[in-house]
């Protein structure tokens, strides 16, 4: 299979040549080995063009190894798994991965859209604010179509995503990020000393740096001591090391945030696993061992494919075993970045040469390129020949002026190393400014969390593990773990050298933010045109805005802004720092809650019975209801709710009010807690009576109504609407416990213990006495109207027992434990068929209140008062009640408010419409003449025509008048009568029959 | 962020709800409109130390008084208001 991976060395690396895996590129077949990734396995078959970039279409190869990765972003998968904006040095190969190059039409190799490169002068910073002002309404249709078409990334799928996505908490003492030698000592010293551990680690393989440079530990060779450590670690009860997960996000009271990725190294998940996992971590102490980022210098050409940061390209050398170029030149300004040839050579790769910015190369660093054969230049490189097919030509500027030109098809380019400050900066922290690396480095960090290693500015092997094992062990005693953690690993210390270089100039492009084709050029029109904060930087020329949020950029981007303004980098500063570290996907976050589990849903105790019956439901709140029962020849809803209105009316229906709000006020002083949060008075109320409640908020606004019992002298139960019934019973917790805690009362929801029905009809105490024991009187003398007391019913259950009417009819609501609702449900269908019995929905319900003029919730909306609903009256003026004080204030009682009042067409065949504003007749329509709206309409079975209930100013004084509805939505204008908005039995004698 | 409920122990914050200011107290019945104008409306915005109303409906339904620093989110004392347990002042 190597015959097929030209640039696969035959020896080493951390892949199993063993298990080859075939991939597809843009359609063309490859090879490569688990353990490689996308991008190794691209470099083994020479693929150094892999996408177009944002802006200009320049053509990009692979610049990193790993999650900062700004250029190899590819479209990976297929069809409805496509997942666009994937980084290929992250991506793990398997067989049969399908991946596509991006922004690129119509190949890769041929892309159009490169005449972006030709007008690059107006693609500059703040382009889109200069270029497209004018005209404004070609906004819209010309320049953001044609931009997007031309700029851009990947693809997203366009179809649901087929895959699951798990949420998940854990909790531990100590939580660490990252598995190099200083995360790795950190859990060894933490778990020893009794902790309990949990390390993220986004790589697929443990190890962090050491896994491509080595080192010798504690005098053996760093790949035995991780699998030494390893075995320890896993040997420990408590210690949890989770791979392919990235610590994104640091939140407050040691929350974090990490994404595990479960099966995105798989083709698809297995059955029943899901693809990605988000943890929230709760963490006692966290230990951030994340590393830090090599950063490019800017200079020109430093896009071509084949210019690759240094330390990536002795990774894909010794830890993959590819060979990203055959002749290598190295641009470093530090000590680090001579590894890469000391690897490179030792896999029998050529040098090309050194070009070091430092004026003092070691003569260690001379000697090995004297005896290697190439040359050591002082000074910098400043410009790159080549294109789509890499680098062919490097142009060097020695120091003292000279020029020189280096033939090699790779560079290797390291400008130092940034610490990856993300995690201790996400609480506002800003990181500070370290001489000696020339880098920002953690400055303090959020409660409980500590930076060590390269995250902390310690590049040293043997810095790493000593920071890294005291950070542990102090964690692991600060939770109280007072195990023994042992002696720290140790390592000869390193010494890093490096003189800072940000920007060499040149002719050309010289990139900055490779994502977002930032330019050198762009930030210095940036400092001339005054953007020079650094947030006005960031915003104006987009740097450090592109997915990879700026990971490779930013810190050369203000450095350059800083030498542009004449201040220190340090003075400058930094932009905040902002979760989540990585792109997580919006299916992690949601996880199972997505299609009919987005929320709960919560059923009715008839509601299986209802299905049963072919009931459509709708959705009210988290509730399915039931909203009619079509009966097989009924042609729409209309005709099915018609007949359930004229059933009830002449007959007898029922209907599940299971969804009210249910509250047991129980206590000594329930009745004066409870003339504290309605207007009207309870506490006078007798056993065994209803009366309905309304309650304001404190600001004079209707808040909820209800019917309230009661039962005994120190017991009431209180119904709230459907929508507010969680809400009051909060609101009336706050009464109890704080504004009101002398009251002796207890609250206890049991809207989810009683099933309710309505029960309403001429022929409803008939029904009933069918299923109510034969002792108990249901006369009209025995239990009146508004009656409210217990019963039992055959078969000895107790059940509650109200006379209340919504309907209007005469009419008794009936509560039973919910287990049995279902089963008296099914009795009062078997009983009433002697009565005709008819279920109705909640559209008859609806309609029948409109018809009784009772307000409900489109007249309860949260601009009412009680006296714009017609129950001014209710207030007492006798107590003190919330929202008391504030219903009076002028404007809640100005004679000019818009009240309840009923409407009806005087075109009795029209069909009104809520949403129509009312409007004077004969006045031209507008915002001035706006007199009011419709709230609530149904078709009146019983007026056989449309009428409603509207909110209409002084509309109770305007009682016949004709005014005109105009309602632009649907564009209709008529004319309507205000009237009373009892359009049924006025007087009441129905429900009191 | 995690508040320590005084019953039910250390909670993620989706279990509770946030209602605000817990430093003005509902003034007694007879007073003026101004009075309850400024308890209703009128609000500090603190950045620093606060003292707020959370409620505990995914938990024990307790509405505690939490001291908060309204800048870092840390939360130095969780109080239960003063009727949320059985204990009754003398009528």
């Amino acid at each position: 299979m190597t015959s097929s991976q030209p640039y696969r060395l035959v020896s080493g690396g951390l892949i199993d040549r063993a298990a080859p895996l075939g991939f597809r590129f843009d359609g063309k077949s490859f090879a490569g080995f688990q353990g490689d990734t996308l991008a190794s396995a691209l470099i083994a078959n020479g693929v150094k063009l892999v996408g177009r970039s944002f802006k200009y279409h320049r053509p990009r190869g692979i610049l990193t190894a790993g999650s900062e990765e700004p250029n190899a972003l590819v479209e990976l998968r297929s069809g409805a798994r496509r997942e666009p904006n994937t980084k290929a040095t992250t991506a793990e190969l398997y067989d049969g991965l399908e991946a596509a190059s991006q922004n690129r039409w119509p190949s890769l190799r041929h892309d159009l859209m490169a005449v972006n490169q030709l007008f690059a002068p107006i693609f500059v910073a703040g382009f889109y604010y200069k270029t497209f002002m004018w005209p404004a309404r070609f906004w819209e249709a010309v320049y953001e179509p044609a931009i997007r078409r031309a700029a851009g990334l990947g693809r997203a799928a366009g179809v649901a995503d087929p895959d699951h996505y798990d949420k998940a908490w854990a909790h531990c003492d100590v939580l660490i990020a990252g598995s190099g030698p200083a995360g790795l000592a950190a859990a060894l010293a933490a778990g020893r000393g009794g902790a309990r551990v949990i390390l993220c680690e986004e790589d697929f393989a443990l190890g962090g740096r050491l896994l491509a440079d080595g080192g010798m530990i504690d005098g053996a060779p760093a790949a035995e001591w991780i699998t030494r450590t390893l075995a320890e670690l896993a040997a420990l009860p408590d210690v949890r090391i989770m791979t392919r997960t990235t610590l994104f996000g640091v939140y407050d009271g040691g929350t974090y945030g990490a994404l595990e990725r479960v099966n995105d190294h798989l083709l698809s998940p297995p059955e029943h696993q899901v693809r990605q996992r988000l943890w929230r971590i709760v963490a006692k102490r966290c230990v951030v061992a994340a590393g830090a980022i090599e950063r490019p210098i800017v200079f020109a050409g430093n896009d071509t494919p084949g210019v690759m940061m240094a330390s990536a390209m002795r990774t894909y050398v010794a830890r993959y075993a590819v060979t990203p170029a055959k002749r290598i030149a190295l641009f470093t300004n530090n000590e680090d970045g001579w590894r890469t040839v000391e690897t490179a050579l030792g896999a029998g790769l050529q040098i090309a040469a050194v070009i070091d910015a430092r004026p003092d190369v070691s003569a260690e660093r001379r000697a090995l390129a004297a005896k290697a054969g190439f040359a050591v230049l002082n000074g910098s490189v400043s410009g790159v020949e080549g294109g789509k097919d890499g680098v062919r030509k490097i142009a060097v500027s020695l120091t003292g002026g000279a020029r020189a030109e280096v033939e090699a098809d790779g560079l290797a380019v390291s400008g130092g190393w940034n610490p990856a400050v993300g995690l201790t900066s996400y609480h506002r922290g800003r990181p500070k400014w370290q001489d000696d690396i020339a880098a920002f480095v953690p400055d303090g960090a959020p409660p409980g969390m500590v930076a060590v290693g390269a995250a902390n500015g310690a590049f040293g092997l043997g810095d790493c593990l000593r920071q890294g094992f005291a950070a542990g062990a102090a964690a692991a005693q600060s939770a109280g773990r007072s195990g023994n953690a042992g002696t720290s690993p140790t390592a000869d210390e390193e010494a890093f050298s490096l003189t800072p270089l940000w920007h060499v100039a040149g002719k050309g492009k010289a990139f900055v933010d490779y994502q977002h084709d930032v330019t050198a050029s762009d930030i210095e029109l940036a400092q001339r045109e005054g953007f020079e904060s650094v947030e006005h930087l960031k915003r104006y020329t987009t740097l450090g805005m592109a997915t990879d949020q700026g990971k490779t950029s930013n810190v050369a981007g203000l450095a350059i802004m800083a030498a542009l303004s004449g201040k220190s980098i340090p003075e400058t500063g930094t932009t905040i720092y902002r979760p989540p570290y990585v792109p997580v996907a919006i299916g992690a976050f949601a996880g199972h809650h997505r299609d009919e589990n987005f929320h709960a849903t919560r059923l009715t105790p008839s509601h299986h019975w209802a299905a049963e019956q072919g009931a459509v439901f709708v959705d009210t709140g988290l509730w399915k209801r039931a909203q009619w029962y079509p009966r097989a020849g009924e042609k729409d809803w209309l005709e099915s709710v018609t007949r359930e209105v004229k059933a009830v009316r002449s007959g007898v229906g029922f209907c599940d009010v299971s969804t009210l709000g249910k509250i047991d006020v129980h206590g000594p002083d329930a009745g004066a807690f409870l003339d504290r949060v309605y207007i009207n008075t309870f506490s006078n109320l007798a056993v065994g009576k209803a009366r309905y409640g309304l309650m304001l908020r404190e600001d004079g606004i209707v808040y909820d109504d209800g019917t309230t019992s009661r039962l005994a002298e120190d017991h009431y139960f209180l119904t709230t609407t459907t929508a507010k019934a969680g809400l009051v019973m909060q609101h009336l917790e706050f009464c109890r416990q704080v504004l009101f805690p002398e009251f002796d009362v207890q609250l206890t929801s049991v809207s989810d213990q009683w099933a309710q029905f309505s029960i309403a009809g001429p022929s409803a105490r008939e029904l009933l006495k069918q299923v109510v024991d034969e002792s108990e009187d249901l006369s009209n003398e025995g239990f009146p109207f508004m009656g409210a007391r217990e019963v039992a019913l055959h078969g000895g259950i107790r059940a509650r027992l109200f006379r209340i009417s919504f309907s209007g009819e005469m009419a008794f609501e009936i509560s039973v434990p919910a287990r049995y609702g279902d089963a008296l449900v099914r009795n009062l269908m078997l009983a009433g068929k002697p009565f005709g019995v008819t279920p109705y929905g909640t559209e008859a319900l609806g309609v029948m209140r409109i018809e009784k003029g009772h307000v409900a919730g489109p007249e309860l909306n949260g601009t009412t008062t009680a006296a714009d609903l017609g129950l001014g009256k209710m207030m007492s003026t006798k107590k003190d009640f919330i929202g008391r004080v504030m219903a009076g204030r002028e404007a809640l009682v100005a004679p000019d408010r818009q009240v309840v009042v009923g409407i009806k067409p005087v075109d009795k065949t029209r069909r009104l419409r809520s949403g129509a504003h009312i409007i004077p007749k004969g006045e031209t329509p507008g915002p001035d003449n706006d007199q009011g709206y419709v709230t609530s309409v149904c078709f009146s079975p019983v007026l056989d025509q449309w009428i409603g209930l509207g909110l209409v100013e002084r509309g109770r004084e305007r009682i016949g008048e004709i005014v005109h509805a105009h309602d632009p939505l649907r564009g209709e204008d008529y004319d309507v009568e205000l009237c009373s908005p009892v359009f049924y039995d006025p007087d009441g004698g129905r429900q009191r029959g | 962020m995690r508040i320590v409920c005084p019953f039910c122990g250390e909670r993620e914050l989706g279990e509770f709800t946030y209602l605000g200011d817990a430093k003005s107290a509902r003034p007694a019945a007879g007073a003026s409109e101004d009075e309850v104008f400024d308890y209703v409306y009128m609000r500090d915005n603190v950045a620093g130390p606060m003292s707020e109303y959370w409620y505990h409906g995914g938990g024990c339904r307790a509405w505690l008084k939490v001291a908060r620093n309204t800048l870092t989110h840390e939360i130095s004392s969780v109080e239960p208001a003063a009727g949320v347990g059985a204990k009754q002042a003398a009528r």
